[in-house]
C-alpha cells in the first residue's frame, strides 16, 4: 500500500480527519484574504479540483479508465447555461439541475459502456464526449454553436449574495460547493462501498466470486462521479457566465487526466495538488514564454511519470518516509 | 427436494464442435468430502466454472440445495451458499490481508453497499475477519499487504476469503497448487479442520492430497464421468489406471 492515505482506508482504517487534510481549505482562505487579485484564477482551480476529484473516484478508486469525462463536465456546463437563460438564473437551482442531469447522463451511458472493459471501454468514453461535442457544435439554437452561450444571467445566491466583479462571491460559492463534494467523496471512499469499489479494481473476478454485484456498484460510482463532474461544469458556467465548446471533447478529458496524474491518483488530495500546480504553472509559464508554455507542462509531466509514479504527493510521501528513517 | 447440497443433471457444454462436458450427472451430499480428479484437459475447470456461473452450460441443470440455479448469476449463487477458491491466487492484491477477508464478510452481511459511514465503523465485519485470520494463525499478518505474504500464506487467504462467505458448498480448486511440500502439510491441516457441515468438492492433481482428504472420488475423463467411488475403489479401478497410464499424476 502506498502511503498513509491508502492505509487509512479499509476495515482497519482510521477515517478520522487529520489536520493535514485541512491544508487546502486554509490555503483557500489565505488566498481570499491576502491575494484577492487571484480569486478568478482560484475559482477556476477549485472547479478543476472538483472535476479531478470526480475522476479520481472512478479512475483512481474504481479503476475505470476513461478519456471521456469531459462529456459530463460539459453537459453540466451547458445544462446550467441553458437553464439560466430559458428558465431562471437562480444559481443553486441551476447547480442542482445540472448535477442531476449529468448524473442521469452518466447512469444512461454508464449502463451501456460499463459492460465493457479495457480498450473497448476507453474507446466508448472517447465516443461519448465526441458525440456531445458535435451536438453542442451543431445544435446552435440551444447551445449557440461555436459562439457558445454568452452573458448567462445568474441571480444572487439565495437572493442575497450578488456575484461581484472581483469574483469574491464566485470564489466563496465554488469553495463551499467543492468542500461539500470533497466531504462526499471522502465519506464514500472510506465506506464499505468504497472498499468494495477498490475490490472491483483490484480483482473483479474475485469480487464476483464473493457475491458482489460488480456491475451495479461500478454503475453507482460512475453515476456519482458524473454528477460531480456536471456540478463542476455548472460552476464554471455560473462563475464565468459563459459556456463554450472547450468544456467538451477529448482535449479537456486528457487535460484533467494529466492534472490528476500530476497530483497523484487514488489519494483524494492528488486531485487538489494536481490542478493547483498545473493551472498555476500554466498561468506562470504562459506569462513568461507565451509561445512555449506547453513545453514546460510537457517536461513537468514527463518527469512526474518517469520519476514519481505516485504523482507529486507520492513524491512527498517518499521524501517524508526517508526523513523518518534518517531520524530513526 | 434433492438430497444433495449440489447436484447437476445432464450438464452439457460444447465449444463449437468440441464437447468439454458430456451429460454430467453429479451429486454432492451435505458435509461431503469429495475429490474431482482427471487428466489434464478432462474438463474439470469447465465443470467448476459452470457450477459457479462463470460459464453457461449448453444444456442440463444445476441445483443448489434442491433449487434450480442454472439461470442465476454468480452473485446469486454465492448468496445461496456456493463458495469457491481459485487454482491461481485471485486476491485483492494491493489490499491488506484483513480487507481481503473482510470484503467477503461484508458482502455476506449485506453491508458492502453502504456509503455513509466509514468501513472501520463496522466492527462486526472486522471482528469476524480477524477471528477467521486467527483461526488459521494469520492474525499477526492482518495489516500486511496480501502480495507481501509468503506464497503459502497467500493460499490460506485464498481459502479464508471463501470461508468468510459461510458457504454450504465449497469448491476448492487445487488449494495446494504451487506450494512447496513442507507448507502443503499446513494447508492439508487447514482442510481437515474445515467445518464438517460444509459440502466440499476439491479439484486436485496431487494424489497425496486427494487420498488423504477425500471420502469419495469422482473421475472425469474427456468431459465425462468415468467412475465414482471410495479412494480404495478408485485406486483399484483398472480404467482409472489406464487413463493415468503414461500420464502419471504430477504434484
Amino acid at each position: 500500500m502506498t502511503g498513509t492515505t491508502a492505509a487509512a482506508i479499509g476495515y482497519a482504517g482510521a477515517a478520522r480527519l487529520r489536520w493535514i487534510e485541512l491544508a487546502p481549505w486554509v490555503l483557500a482562505a489565505a488566498i481570499y484574504f491576502f491575494a484577492p487579485t487571484y480569486l478568478p484564477l482560484g475559482s477556476y482551480v477549485l472547479i478543476m479540483i472538483l472535476f479531478a476529484l470526480s475522476l479520481d473516484l472512478i479512475l483512481g478508486y474504481g479503476g475505470i479508465v476513461t478519456l471521456g469525462h469531459s462529456a459530463y463536465f460539459g453537459f453540466g456546463a451547458y445544462v446550467a447555461g441553458v437553464f439560466a437563460i430559458r428558465l431562471t438564473g437562480d444559481p443553486l437551482l441551476g447547480l442542482a439541475v445540472a448535477a442531476i442531469a449529468a448524473g442521469l447522463l452518466g447512469l444512461a451511458t454508464g449502463a451501456v459502456i460499463l459492460r465493457t472493459h479495457g480498450l473497448a471501454l476507453l474507446m466508448l468514453t472517447l465516443a461519448i464526449t465526441s458525440i456531445l461535442l458535435e451536438v453542442a457544435n451543431k445544435w446552435t439554437t440551444v447551445t449557440g454553436g461555436t459562439d457558445g452561450l454568452h452573458s448567462v444571467p445568474i441571480q444572487p445566491i439565495l437572493g442575497m449574495f450578488r456575484f461581484d466583479m472581483f469574483g469574491k462571491t464566485a470564489f466563496l460559492y465554488c469553495l463551499i460547493v467543492v468542500a461539500a463534494c470533497w466531504w462526499l467523496v471522502r465519506t464514500i471512499v472510506h465506506s464499505p462501498f468504497g472498499v468494495a469499489l477498490a475490490g472491483t479494481r483490484e480483482n473483479d473476478v474475485r469480487m464476483h466470486a464473493i457475491g458482489a454485484p460488480v456491475y451495479r456498484r461500478r454503475l453507482a460510482a460512475y453515476t456519482i462521479s458524473t454528477s460531480l463532474a456536471g456540478t463542476a461544469g455548472a460552476l464554471l458556467t455560473q462563475t464565468t457566465q459563459f459556456a463554450g465548446l472547450s468544456v467538451l471533447g477529448v482535449e479537456l478529458s486528457g487535460e484533467i487526466l494529466v492534472m490528476l496524474v500530476l497530483g497523484g491518483v487514488r489519494r483524494i488530495y492528488g486531485a487538489f495538488v494536481g490542478p493547483g500546480v498545473y493551472i498555476v504553472a500554466k498561468d506562470y509559464l504562459a506569462k513568461q514564454t507565451p509561445e512555449y508554455w506547453y513545453l514546460g507542462i510537457g517536461i513537468l509531466l514527463i518527469l512526474i511519470v518517469m520519476f514519481a509514479r505516485g504523482g507529486i504527493l507520492g513524491l512527498l510521501d517518499r521524501a517524508f518516509a526517508q526523513l523518518k528513517r534518517a531520524r530513526a | 427436494m434433492s438430497r444433495f447440497a449440489l447436484e447437476t443433471r445432464g450438464l452439457h457444454k460444447t465449444f463449437g464442435g468440441l464437447t468439454v462436458a458430456a451429460n454430467i450427472n453429479f451429486g454432492l451430499e451435505p458435509g461431503a468430502r469429495r475429490a474431482l480428479i482427471g487428466p489434464n484437459g478432462a474438463g474439470k475447470t469447465t465443470f467448476v466454472n459452470m457450477l459457479t456461473g462463470r460459464l453457461a452450460p449448453s444444456s442440463g441443470r444445476i441445483l443448489l440445495g434442491g433449487e434450480d440455479v442454472t439461470g442465476l448469476a454468480q452473485e446469486a449463487r454465492v448468496k445461496r451458499g456456493l463458495g469457491r477458491t481459485f487454482q491461481i491466487n485471485t486476491l485483492f492484491r494491493d489490499m491488506s490481508v484483513l480487507d481481503n477477508v473482510a470484503l467477503g464478510v461484508a458482502e455476506r452481511l449485506g453491508i458492502a453497499g453502504r456509503m455513509w459511514r466509514a468501513a472501520s465503523a463496522y466492527r462486526e465485519v472486522r471482528d469476524e475477519a480477524m477471528e477467521l485470520l486467527a483461526r488459521l494463525g494469520l492474525a499477526d499478518d492482518a495489516g500486511v499487504r496480501v502480495l507481501d505474504l509468503p506464497y503459502g500464506k497467500q493460499r490460506l487467504v485464498e481459502i479464508l476469503i471463501a470461508l468468510g462467505l459461510k458457504p454450504k458448498v465449497l469448491l476448492l480448486d487445487e488449494p495446494a497448487a504451487g506450494v512447496p511440500s513442507l507448507e502443503s502439510e499446513r494447508i492439508l491441516e487447514v482442510l481437515d479442520a474445515l467445518p464438517s457441515d460444509i459440502a466440499i468438492l476439491i479439484i486436485e492433481h496431487d494424489m497425496d492430497v486427494v487420498f488423504r482428504f477425500a471420502k469419495r472420488i469422482t473421475v472425469l475423463v474427456q468431459g465425462e464421468v468415468l467412475c465414482e467411488g471410495t479412494p480404495t475403489e478408485i485406486a483399484a479401478d483398472r480404467r482409472v489406471h489406464e487413463v493415468y497410464l503414461g500420464e502419471r499424476p504430477h504434484g
